[in-house]
């Protein structure tokens, strides 16, 4: 080889160049960013504020029972959407009620907030999940706002409780969150699971066969007369009331919800799931909702989904509300944690009714 | 400098190449920048992620095809016989894991009972039955193949510039062409 001049600057070029696309790499990461938000960091605020980790439950929600059933669109919500649920017809579908705990084994009486997942199964492939709770509206609008409240009730393991002036300093300084917690003390507390209406929460962008885009919330209003719990009898009622009551009544016969389309009038929020839409708005019945089998999540199939609002069929997407892709985020890390985890202990519903269900030997 | 014409990739390995080198780094950026965020970037970016590993899938399958039916050029002679192994080995990695990795993502949704959209309204069928325990175990592998796959990416493309810049033998104009 003729003699060259020395190669250690191209040695520097070739470092430069690989130093390079590992920045990149490591920037988009996030490594570089660290007020970046990620689900794995929301995920890791909720397990601080349950205290411990709870292997192979959901972060949120943890405690639960399977449902299944059918919707029976009558076609009038096709007028909003395209969505195949819309079309007159009839689809399966399966979910999960649950309420607010972040621990399975905790007591009904404790943590009464109650939520519907739900898994539309629709023809070729698709599907339309939701994440719906007894209220039209959430307790903060931001992804930002639900960290900071997360980790303002993070359990301080010398005394087991969160810090009390924290949560307090959090609402003093979100009149939105404050809002809701005076909203939410005058919403009545369902008495069953069967007798409540789930609201969507969030608005979503809908679209019909025309190409027509319409902001919407939804709601599923139930068939079952509304009443509500009486918190003074809360003291003397047995520590799964709410599950044993719908897996009861499950038996009994069916279920029914209808599902109510409410299209934005101009000016609506959108954005924004603390702010309720106020006045006169259209409103659609699309079908019925009925609920014909309820079971244990040992006996059920519902512990392997996860209700992740943003899976949506053609025809509805999401809206410019910032908590619906923090969602699908954090639902995924949380499903992707318990994934690789093993229950140790069974959720309280479980321990009680084992066997309950198809399949349990007396 | 040599009078012989230098040996080359065939084109449609060379386009292949480069547009596969695209993609495939643009992947990576796009699947660790999705976990990094809550915001609207992670549902745009994750719905890109679907389309864009079937994309490669299918063209590290045509690639597969391309590479086995068109002879590639000779390692120059000289090259120490543990570069060869590495050269050939690291070789043999990239292929495996540009079809293993979309194939992985496939299973891990199917077995998570995830729809396997690739764009709205199009799903594709699942490739194995739902059980999130599965899921668990293979999305924890496509994390770790596509942490390795960086990391080979990054010593190919130190090798090449190796090559091209140190050894100038030849082996990377083989196929910048």
């Amino acid at each position: 080889m003729p003699s060259s001049p020395s190669p250690a600057p191209r040695y520097v070029l070739i470092g430069t160049l690989l130093v390079a696309l590992l920045l990149l790499f490591a920037w988009v990461r996030g490594v570089l960013s660290p007020a970046r938000i990620s689900g794995d960091k929301i995920t890791d605020a909720l397990q601080g504020a349950a205290g411990k980790i709870f292997p192979g439950y959901r972060r949120a929600h943890a405690k639960g029972v399977c449902v299944a059933g059918s919707f029976a669109s009558n076609g009038a919500g096709a007028a909003l959407s395209e969505a195949a649920l819309l079309a007159a017809g009839q689809v399966p579908v399966m979910g999960r009620f649950s309420i607010d705990a972040k621990d399975p084994t905790a007591p009904d009486a404790k943590a009464l907030f109650h939520a519907l997942g739900l898994r539309f199964v629709l023809p070729r492939g698709e599907e339309w999940r939701m994440a719906l709770d007894q209220t039209p509206i959430f307790i903060v609008s931001t992804p930002q706002d639900f960290l900071d409240l997360q980790l303002a009730s993070q359990v301080d393991p010398a005394t087991g409780k969160p810090d009390p002036a924290k949560v307090p300093a959090f609402i003093g300084t979100h009149p939105e969150t404050r809002a809701f917690l005076d909203f939410i003390k005058a919403w009545p507390v369902p008495s069953s699971f069967a007798n409540g209406t789930y609201y969507s929460i969030h608005a979503f962008r809908v679209t019909n066969a025309q190409g027509q885009a319409q902001m919407v919330r939804w709601q599923f209003e139930p068939e079952t007369p509304f009443t509500a719990l009486d918190p003074a009898t809360l003291g003397d009622l047995p520590p799964n009331f709410l599950f044993d009551e719908l897996l009861g009544r499950m038996t009994q016969g069916p279920l029914r919800w209808h599902l109510i389309l409410i299209a934005a009038n101009p000016g609506d929020p959108t954005s924004n799931a603390t702010v309720q839409w106020q006045g006169e708005h259209r409103r659609i019945d699309a079908g019925v909702l009925t609920l014909d089998h309820a079971s244990t999540e040992a006996e059920g199939a519902c512990v392997g989904f996860n209700f992740d609002p943003t899976i949506l069929p053609r025809g509805v997407a999401i809206s410019d509300d910032p908590l619906l892709p923090a969602r699908s985020a954090v639902y995924s890390a949380s499903f992707r944690r318990r994934s690789v985890e093993t229950m140790t202990t069974p959720d309280a519903i479980t321990a009680e009714h084992k066997g309950y269900g198809p399949g349990a030997t007396p | 400098m040599s009078a012989m014409p230098e040996p080359r990739f065939t084109l449609p390995a060379r386009v292949l190449h480069w547009l596969m080198a695209i993609l495939i780094y643009a992947m990576l950026l796009i699947g660790v920048g999705m976990l990094s965020t809550v915001s609207e970037r992670y549902t745009t970016l994750l719905s890109w992620h679907r389309p864009l590993g079937i994309a490669i899938l299918i063209l590290a399958l045509i690639r597969w095809v391309v590479r086995l039916t068109h002879q590639a050029p000779p390692l120059p002679a000289d090259l120490p016989a543990f570069q060869v192994v590495l050269a050939k080995g690291s070789h043999y990695l990239l292929y495996a894991l540009m079809i293993a990795l979309p194939l992985i993502g496939w299973a891990m949704q199917s077995a998570g009972g995830y729809p396997v959209t690739l764009w709205k309204g199009f799903q594709l069928f699942p490739i194995l039955p739902h059980d999130i325990a599965v899921y668990g175990v293979l999305r924890r592998l496509h994390a770790v193949a596509a942490y390795a796959f960086f990391a080979l990416i990054l010593g190919h493309v130190g090798a090449a510039l190796f090559h091209g810049l140190v050894r100038r033998d030849g082996v990377l104009k083989s196929m910048t062409g």
